[in-house]
């Protein structure tokens, strides 16, 4: 763990003293963080499940229930990484299936419903373009156990994006009906990329743990644009929705996402599965 | 002529060989079949992947129903090597001029259901896919020692959802027994009806299709099974199941066929709801794989005129 550093240079003798308080707020921040980056995996791979049995062909079943599989992995090892970051002995599913809609530190993007295929993967093209860059920058954390699944990450979620890439290139590049219901897909998801560049606390960033999401946009503008344009679509010029879901502040759809997933696990307390 | 000397040699029929056209018929009814109830059974336990009790046990079980998608996917390409489309099947499959397993018509309504499918359901089917191995026509056989593996080990996978469930609390234990006491009977009709009504059968036998009836099938599996449920802890629906020393196997009691005939003709608990969640899930995606045949029109169109 790195002493963060601070605007007035830390005074020497003391900064025994001084680590007795950050190394709480840094539990904290870090704790937040990495709650942040499971609970996007976590609500992803719960829509995504949604799919199998219902995809438009029997290969996209097969695909698409690979990809739920990377985002609920990366979930597992994220959510219990945040439970060794707390100290409170709280495991993966402590985590997934015992708090409730304010707890949850996921975006916007990935928590309302997605049952319209081009919806899916207009978000699985803004996700996974985000995860690409996120997890190959956190692949260099200073914290060993973030760079570790983040290095197994990045592979996976290099798939994702070139599966929804081509779905949009597909879609948008079509038929004339497809291409006006990607188009409203692109449209209808776009106000949702803003809030991944939310910031994060800053001495996460400054001692290597974190990335900032801010120097991640210009990327990830770029890949999703690219693929947008090809497409023959057009980036849409909305205002981005209001977020605040690493705060814990979600829309109304993501309490019948937890309520349908914890109910099992709530209704039987102590037991094991 | 060659068809029949190969089957009497034991030998594998190959998709460009000869054969009758009424073995042809019989293996593409049998395996579309096959395929379909693989893609239907995707959706009893795809019911629970929202709501399962772990995250551990969520993605074994999107694995598992995954497995079931690659299953129709092999399925359906041995079913083309005999001169059909899966589109044609499927369509089959849709206006309801194919069937799938019965089984797979009935409720999930607890998650020990996902347990008793895996270790009763996909019990019986490796019973019955396993001599299906060694088939006459060689693309099912080798879709099957494909399939028979993975089912292998989703049975183990069911059998430990139980075997956790039975020594559990007791509300786990109640909903384990209960899952067992309705998928019992169900999973026995999984072999069919009794040899002396199973027209299809002796044909199957003589072309090296089957090589095992109804009821020898169903006796393997009551046998396998009795001692599972002692070693977890249940308890099986038939006050007259026992050991005949005599026999060497299990004596069990009437099975009520007219149930099956129920399923079968359409009036099982869910028949409506599966079909109509196959049905909406093609025809929404008709879009979708429109837009894909011309991007690939397209593409093409592009390449050539470059």
């Amino acid at each position: 763990m790195t002493t963060p550093p601070s605007s007035s240079p830390p005074p020497l003798r003391s900064s025994g003293e001084q680590l007795v308080g950050d190394p709480d707020r840094h539990v904290a921040g870090l704790f937040e963080y990495v709650l942040g980056l499971a609970d996007d995996a976590l609500v992803s791979a719960q829509r995504t499940g949604w799919w199998i049995s219902r995809a438009p062909q029997l290969e996209e079943d097969v695909a698409l229930a690979n990809i739920g599989l990377d985002q609920l992995g990366q979930a597992r090892a994220l959510l219990a990484h945040a439970g060794a970051v707390e100290g409170a002995g709280r495991t993966e599913d402590d985590l997934a299936y015992l708090r409730d809609e304010r707890e949850f530190r996921n975006v916007w993007l990935v928590e309302r419903q997605q049952r319209d295929f081009g919806v899916a993967m207009a978000r699985l093209l803004v996700l996974s373009a985000w995860q690409a860059e996120l997890y190959a920058a956190l692949a260099r954390s200073t914290d060993p156990a973030l760079a570790a699944v983040a290095g197994k990450a990045v592979k996976e979620v290099a798939y994702h994006l070139d599966h929804a890439g081509h779905w949009v290139l597909r879609l948008g590049d079509g038929t004339e009906e497809s291409h006006r219901r990607m188009q409203a897909a692109v449209d209808a998801e776009w106000p949702y990329v803003e809030e991944l560049f939310t910031p994060v606390d800053p001495t996460l960033v400054a001692s290597g743990v974190a990335v900032d999401p801010a120097a991640l946009r210009p990327a990830v503008l770029h890949a999703v644009g690219s693929v947008v344009r090809r497409a023959t679509l057009t980036v849409p010029e909305v205002a981005p929705a209001r977020g605040g879901g690493r705060q814990g502040l979600h829309t109304e759809e993501l309490g019948y996402l937890l309520a349908e997933m914890q109910h099992l696990h709530r209704s039987h307390p102590g037991a094991t599965w | 002529m060659f068809f029949e000397e190969l089957l009497a040699d034991d030998g594998r029929v190959e998709p460009r060989d000869e054969m009758p056209d009424a073995y042809r018929r019989l293996l593409v009814r049998q395996i579309a079949q096959h395929a379909h109830s693989e893609i239907i059974g995707m959706q009893p336990e795809g019911n629970w992947i929202s709501r399962a009790p772990s995250l551990r046990r969520k993605a074994i079980l999107m694995a598992k129903v995954q497995d079931e998608a690659g299953h129709g996917l092999y399925l359906y390409a041995a079913a083309e090597t005999l001169g059909v489309d899966r589109e044609d099947l499927l369509d089959q499959l849709h206006t309801g001029r194919q069937k799938y397993s019965s089984i797979f018509n009935y409720p999930t309504l607890t998650w020990a259901d996902v347990g008793a499918i895996g270790w009763l359901v996909d019990g019986a089917a490796i019973v019955n896919q396993v001599p299906l191995c060694r088939c006459s026509y060689g693309p099912y056989g080798r879709a099957m020692v494909r399939v028979c593996k993975e089912e292998s080990f989703h049975q183990r996978q069911g059998f430990e959802i139980l075997h956790t469930l039975s020594h559990g609390t007791p509300a786990q234990q109640a909903m384990a027994q209960d899952a067992v006491d309705r998928y019992w009977w169900p999973a026995l009709m999984m072999f069919g009806p009794p040899d002396a009504d199973s027209p299809h059968s002796a044909q199957s036998m003589a072309w090296g299709i089957k090589r095992f009836s109804n009821d020898e099938l169903r006796q393997r599996f009551i046998d396998m099974t009795v001692p599972q449920s002692e070693a977890l802890g249940l308890s099986l629906p038939d006050p007259d199941l026992r050991w005949n020393e005599e026999r060497g196997h299990y004596d069990s009691g009437a099975i009520d066929f007219t149930e099956l005939t129920e399923v079968v003709s359409g009036r099982g608990p869910c028949n409506a709801q599966r079909m109509a969640h196959r049905v909406k899930a093609h025809e929404d995606g008709a879009w979708v794989r429109e837009a894909a045949s011309a991007y690939a029109a397209k593409q093409a169109a592009r390449e050539g005129a470059a």
